[in-house]
């Protein structure tokens, strides 16, 4: 690739508000990566919550103005699997009945990734130098892996990373119960499937557990500690940008 | 059956609960991810086979009147009769009509999710009729007086302990004196109970798996067998049947067959499969003397035609509760009705009453397991995402619900002021909980800090940090 691609970073409002330093990490790895990083102002959230919940109007009027910010840029990039399904699979479903705006949402709909996809797929990259001295398992997230087919993407990725042994954990594919509001709609079912994930955890007794979308590892993160767990729990750019081993972990003493 | 998908919330904590439910959970439902994987990988044109297993149900349902038409042509040419049921009051008319015609006293049943759906096994026995369930598990749980909780397996709630002491306590009656406890020999004890009833019985009902337009035969599909000796042995056999059930032809029906038992159990093919086609002809060596169909529409025409019409594809196979994980966590009783699981979460709002089972589509993290196993490609998610707008639309979201949401959208599209409240917030909670590192208890966020800690934000929002930095 000649010019470097400008990429508009769609921080994800988990990140935003949760976890800057996986904003910063997804930064850094795009810039490696040689690409030209934007953050558009005007960015808030993707929308879901309104979508998910049947809010249509409102999930609507979000996805214009995602649109509108980011669709000059020559890719979306979103560290979110989740979010990034939804701004390529549900926004165009969103204007169904309206083809202009539909053609609008299928055109930026095209060029947006989540980070590990783009990474791999776009850029061809392959982290180096970075290191990450732990054992760790990874969880799929549901929706970067049944919308995006996202599974071996960061794998890949993390197998260039030294020192670092990835062990599968049974039912990596398996929902972690965060749902969106689903965890605080139904908590008790939540708590449940998220026990079952963090005994799947436990199981590898990996020091470390990775995933690529916020709300599952707050979600992780929040069982584990509640259970007094010390497994760290990072978002996978994290580890990829090299932050791995010094940040703190996701709920761990700041 | 009782529906009491109203109570949902209370159902899942009880479910939750049980530790009986659980134990049965996590032992019975394990087995049938493994294996339904093994099946599909050893064909390596599944996924075609699923392409035309849905354009075979799509092309049906497009000239669903023909097709019924062209059945019901059918039957009556070998001898049969069909009925047409428009709700579930009319279809038990219907059966009870018969069974009162034939002077019978004694009925049989196979497994019918259709006759479940009707509650039929309580007005047979309001009316006298003694009524025996021959699918092992559909038996266990008439003894248990319980409905059924998974569409396949219905006593998987169920611990082998469990049915030990119901089998001991009902077969005791019939001088069955020792309690056994494995397997084989509890098996062995309901078939020699059933054996008797099979033989007995003036009337058999079933359900169907397939109705076949071309030949007029109902196709059902066992592994007990329990299904063959219900029609043929008594004399007169009824077929409760939801209209969808209905396909063109018997090589339409193959293709089905094929993604069916695979998804389903992880067989091949199920043990037994039986086509039946009309009653007893002079020289047949066995079969009934009449053959019934009872054709139930109980809400389903008024699917059709509709963005739900895909979910009148489900062939009753069971993948997308096998692969849910909510369904996994709490069982099928928590939903209410007897479907359960992402198809009973779509059809039981349609079928019943939307505002009554209004938790069950939002019940579900839309994680899509059940769309990656579906046979017949039905887009659960999706269908449970349109549930939740028409909900919506019918102000049946809950004030909470809703609330929040207006609040959080009216700032999600003000961004500055997004920004603003943002940042005030996760800077609170910064300081509140960056000496743990989080925090077990938050203002509002009682469901989420109920079991979890809520990780501490790390303090000014990454947006607010950006721009420090001067960066665009």
């Amino acid at each position: 690739m000649n010019a470097a691609p400008k990429i508009g970073l769609f921080v994800t409002c988990l990140v935003d508000l949760m976890r800057p330093s996986v904003g910063f990490a997804s930064v850094a790895l795009l810039k490696r990566a040689g690409c030209e990083v934007h953050v558009p102002r005007g960015q808030t959230c993707c929308g879901q919550p309104a979508y998910n919940n049947g809010d249509d109007g409102n999930a609507r009027a979000i996805a214009e103005r995602v649109i509108a910010a980011f669709e000059s840029f020559d890719y979306t990039v979103a560290p979110s699997g989740s979010c990034a399904g939804m701004l390529k699979k549900h926004y165009p479903e969103i204007f169904a009945d309206d083809p202009a705006w539909q053609q609008r949402a299928a055109d930026f709909a095209e060029r947006c990734y989540e980070l590990t996809s783009f990474l791999v797929e776009v850029m061809d990259y392959r982290p180096s130098d970075v290191s990450f001295p732990l054992t760790a398992t990874y969880h799929d997230s549901c929706s970067g892996l049944r919308e995006l087919e996202i599974k071996q993407q960061p794998r890949q990725l993390l197998s260039a990373v030294s020192g670092l042994e990835l062990v599968e954990m049974q039912d990596a594919e398996v929902c972690c119960g965060f749902g969106g509001t689903f965890c605080v709609k139904y908590p008790d079912i939540s708590v449940k499937m998220v026990s079952d994930k963090v005994a799947n955890i436990e199981r590898t007794s990996a020091d470390a557990v990775l995933a690529g979308d916020m709300g599952c590892l707050l979600n992780i993160a929040g069982r584990l500690k509640r259970l007094g767990n010390a497994v760290k729990v990072l978002h996978v750019a994290e580890v990829l940008a090299g932050d791995g081993a010094t940040a703190p972990g996701i709920a761990d003493k700041q | 059956m009782r529906f009491t998908s109203v109570d949902f919330e209370r159902n899942v904590t009880k479910a939750l609960q049980d530790e009986h439910l659980q134990d049965a959970l996590q032992r019975g439902m394990h087995g049938f991810v493994g294996k339904r994987a093994e099946a599909v990988a050893a064909v390596p044109e599944f996924e075609r086979l699923r392409d035309e297993a849905r354009e075979i149900k799509n092309h049906t349902l497009e000239h669903l009147d023909y097709y019924l038409e062209s059945f019901e042509e059918s039957v009556v040419r070998s001898g049969g009769h069909v009925h047409w049921a428009v709700d579930a009051v009319e279809a038990r008319g219907i059966v009870l009509d018969i069974c009162r015609k034939t002077g019978a006293k004694s009925i049989t049943k196979g497994k019918s999710m259709a006759g479940e759906e009707i509650d039929l096994n309580e007005a047979l026995e309001a009316e006298g009729f003694e009524v025996v369930e021959t699918d092992l598990g559909e038996y266990i749980i008439q003894l248990a007086n319980e409905p059924p909780s998974h569409i396949i397996a219905p006593a998987v709630h169920k611990t082998r302990e469990q049915v030990s002491d119901l089998f001991h306590h009902h077969h005791r009656l019939l001088g069955f004196e020792q309690r056994q406890v494995e397997v084989p020999a509890l098996v062995d004890e309901a078939r020699q109970v059933l054996r008797k009833k099979f033989l007995q019985a003036d009337v058999g009902i079933t359900g169907a798996n397939f109705l076949i337009a071309e030949t007029g035969s109902n196709v059902i599909v066992t592994n007990e067998g329990n299904g063959d000796l219900t029609s043929t042995l008594p004399r007169v056999h009824v077929v409760t049947a939801g209209i969808e059930k209905v396909v063109p032809t018997l090589e339409d029906m193959t293709v089905l067959m094929r993604v069916l038992a695979r998804s389903a159990t992880g067989q091949e093919a199920s043990t037994y499969t039986t086509i039946f086609s009309g009653p007893r002809r002079p020289g047949d060596a066995d079969g009934p003397e009449e053959f019934h169909v009872v054709l139930i529409d109980s809400g389903r025409t008024a699917i059709l035609g509709t963005e739900f019409q895909d979910i009148l594809r489900c062939i009753r196979c069971g993948a997308c509760l096998n692969h849910c994980p909510v369904w996994g966590a709490v069982g099928g009783h928590a939903y209410g009705w007897c479907y359960s699981g992402p198809m009973g979460a779509v059809l039981t709002p349609l079928l019943k009453d939307l505002e009554a089972a209004k938790h069950l589509p939002n019940a579900c993290t839309l994680n899509g397991r059940c769309e990656q196993n579906c046979p017949v490609r039905i887009p659960l998610p999706g269908l449970l995402r349109k549930l939740r707008h028409r909900q919506y639309e019918a102000n049946l979201t809950g004030a909470t619900t809703r609330y929040g949401l207006h609040v959080w959208a009216f700032l999600a599209k003000r961004p500055a002021l997004y920004d603003f409240c943002c940042n005030v917030v996760v800077r609170l909670l910064h300081l509140l909980g960056k000496r743990r590192g989080r925090l077990a208890r938050v203002p509002l966020a009682g469901g989420w800090t109920r079991g979890r800690d809520l990780p501490a934000p790390a303090g000014a929002t990454f947006q607010s940090q950006w721009r420090a930095r001067g960066r665009s």
